[in-house]
């Protein structure tokens, strides 16, 4: 079994100055129409940066929460909480991969083995290449497809060991 | 206005009769052909909401996402008449009990009819404002739902003075951004009002004070996918569905998947036989094996055997054999498949997903899958299975906040209960290798047999 590098906050790529982008903001605003509350837009905001930039730098919160007038503190709370958030930067493709009960029982720990073996990573390690990054998620809600993985907006399945190779090339 | 379909003459499948996947969904055209929107226009035209509420709660359908709770008793509790304000409702589409595919279907394929379900669920409790709760992973519910927003809103369903009348109602697809615990109702309103997803206090209920505080209702899609046709249809169609085989009425989408020929979910009468979704919808058990467990409708419904297999799939049954239907969607374990590694599985599951909002459930669930993980290679010793039981008890039900931990025991309890061997068979002291014994238990990646062999010697023994 390989070591898990430990992640150091110095490795981190710093976002200074940060400013939302002009994309970014239209997103939040278009978000913020539709409740009358402007801190139910935070997953919306967090969302809309997350799809522009990979992640939600530390740098975006502050941003982000004067956008939606809610404290800094209250956002991180809820950026910390939700999984498909992500506070560190991921590869340019999303592998996750079901691990839930009907997955488990047709064939998720051959699929697992079988991605760790081709990218060389475990869960929440990205690619040297920076071309993917492995996560587990719970149930798809395809389990008629066992085992699924999504990669970013795709769903696939039944995914065998075989299959892997070809569907990652899919994605350069 | 029939609502029968080339594909369903009878009408007895409402919900999936105008679902062909591979042609894809309807759009309003194409659904206004078959009958789309008379249910909402009878609703506002015809009907008062109080009329409507009465239907549906003579039709006794019952919440379809897990819970069963009779969803015009649900109603009945929102506060009606000019005074009573701002109202919410709310679609619970975050389906994310592991096992569980059927809402994925109806919004992926039919998505006008949940938008139509929504306007006339929301003119029975005159509400204002909807919002779809949809899990950020399906982004193919999420493109056609806007879609289907969009076009009914141009057609004066959705917006100011439907079809007009004086009740306006604005729809919001919400995409969620991952977490289970986003399906428990109050957890839900959290979420969607931009919170961190811990659940709330009961009472006051969502009917009272929900989202922001207002008077909300929250229901399943599948529940609410139900309401146009009983609006239209009535209450005494409705509980003919059912055909006799159980005393609620309407059908249900069950599905089936784990070790099955031809995992599926297919709309049948409520009260539909177990044995029929395995043998004859998903074609038996996959290689010619044999059934050894199953789980009525998700992760956290006990296990039930193959015994139970020709008890109707309805609530009250399920509930009488110590399990639950849940979600309907049954998943099976084989004969050769661990049932330590499934439950372990399923722990693995909540753990992660429990919110660390009270105490039992944030470090029991942790504490059952190191025990089951133990026991799955054969490290176990005998009081871990002693305390994994009582786990089930501290975490059971009115232990803790919400009913996630309670939910995670289910499928343990039950595996206690009808696998007990199996966990025995993990328990070191019945693998202590005699001198020059090979290792009987597989090498997990901790070093070479013997030296694996005798480090669990000097574990047995400490």
């Amino acid at each position: 079994m390989s070591e898990t590098p430990v992640l150091k906050l110095a490795d981190l790529p710093k976002a200074q100055g940060f400013a939302l982008s002009e994309a970014e903001r239209h997103e939040i605003e278009h978000a913020l129409g539709h409740y009358p509350d402007g801190r139910a837009a935070s997953i919306d905001a967090l969302k809309a940066v997350q799809k522009h930039r990979g992640w939600v730098p530390d740098e975006a919160i502050p941003e982000i929460a004067k956008a939606i007038g809610i404290s800094a503190a209250d956002l991180e709370g809820v950026a910390t909480f939700y999984s498909l958030i992500f506070r560190k930067p991921v590869g340019r493709h999303v592998i996750k991969v079901c691990d839930s009960i009907s997955c488990h029982l047709t064939g998720y720990d051959e699929l697992k083995d079988e991605l760790v073996k081709q990218l060389g990573v475990q869960y929440g390690q990205t690619t040297p290449d920076n071309r993917y990054t492995l996560l587990p998620i719970c149930c798809l809600g395809a389990c008629d497809r066992g085992a699924t993985m999504m990669i970013d907006d795709d769903l696939h399945g039944p995914v065998e060991p075989a299959d892997v190779k070809a569907i990652l090339e899919k994605y350069a | 206005m029939s609502l029968r379909s080339a594909k369903d003459p009878s009408y007895q499948k409402p919900l999936t009769r105008l679902i062909d996947v591979a042609a894809g969904p309807l759009g309003l055209p194409g659904y206004e052909a078959e009958g789309g929107y008379q249910a909402l226009k009878t609703a506002v035209k015809e009907l008062q909401p109080q009329d409507i509420q009465a239907r549906v709660k003579d039709a006794n359908l019952r919440g379809r996402g897990g819970a069963g709770f009779p969803t015009g008793i649900k109603w009945s509790l929102i506060p009606m008449g000019p005074d009573a304000g701002a109202k919410y409702l709310v679609c619970n589409a975050d389906e994310m009990e592991p096992g569980t595919f059927k809402d994925r279907l109806l919004m992926e394929q039919a998505p006008h009819q949940l938008v139509e379900a929504m306007a006339t669920a929301a003119y029975a409790i005159q509400a204002q404002t909807g919002y779809i709760f949809l899990r950020g992973e399906y982004v193919v519910a999420a493109e056609r739902l806007n879609r289907a927003i969009d076009e009914a809103k141009a057609a004066g369903y959705l917006g100011k003075n439907i079809l007009g009348g004086a009740w306006s109602f604005e729809l919001y697809v919400h995409t969620g951004a991952g977490r289970y615990i986003c399906g428990e109702e109050t957890a839900l309103i959290n979420s969607l009002e931009g919170r961190r997803a811990n659940p709330r206090a009961k009472p006051p209920f969502p009917q009272i004070a929900g989202l922001w505080g207002r008077p909300t209702i929250v229901n399943n899609v599948e529940t609410l996918s139900n309401i146009p046709h009983i609006v239209l249809n009535g209450a005494d169609w409705f509980k003919g569905l059912s055909q006799g085989k159980s005393k609620d009425g309407g059908t249900k989408l069950y599905g089936c998947s784990g070790r099955a020929n031809k995992p599926g979910v297919w709309e049948l009468p409520i009260g539909t036989s177990a044995r029929e979704l395995l043998e004859v919808h998903a074609g038996g058990m996959k290689g010619g094996k044999k059934l050894k467990a199953w789980l009525p409708g998700g992760a956290s419904t006990d296990f039930l055997l193959p015994e139970h297999l020709d008890l109707a799939m309805d609530f009250d049954t399920i509930a009488k054999a110590g399990s639950r239907m849940g979600t309907g969607l049954i998943t099976v374990v084989a004969e050769d498949q661990s049932m330590v590694s499934a439950v372990r599985n399923l722990e693995e599951f909540f753990a992660r997903e429990s919110c660390g909002w009270c105490t039992p459930c944030r470090d029991g669930l942790p504490w059952s899958v190191k025990l089951l993980r133990a026991i799955e290679r054969g490290e176990g010793v005998p009081e871990d299975i002693d305390q994994l039981a009582k786990l089930t008890r501290w975490l059971g039900p009115g232990k803790t906040f919400c009913a996630h931990a309670p939910g995670a025991m289910e499928p343990l309890q039950s595996a206690l209960k009808y696998f007990r061997a199996e966990f025995e068979a993990g328990l070191a002291v019945n693998h202590i290798p005699k001198e020059g014994d090979a290792c009987i238990l597989p090498d997990h990646g901790e070093g070479p047999k013997a030296a694996y062999a005798k480090e669990r010697m000097k574990w047995v023994n400490a």
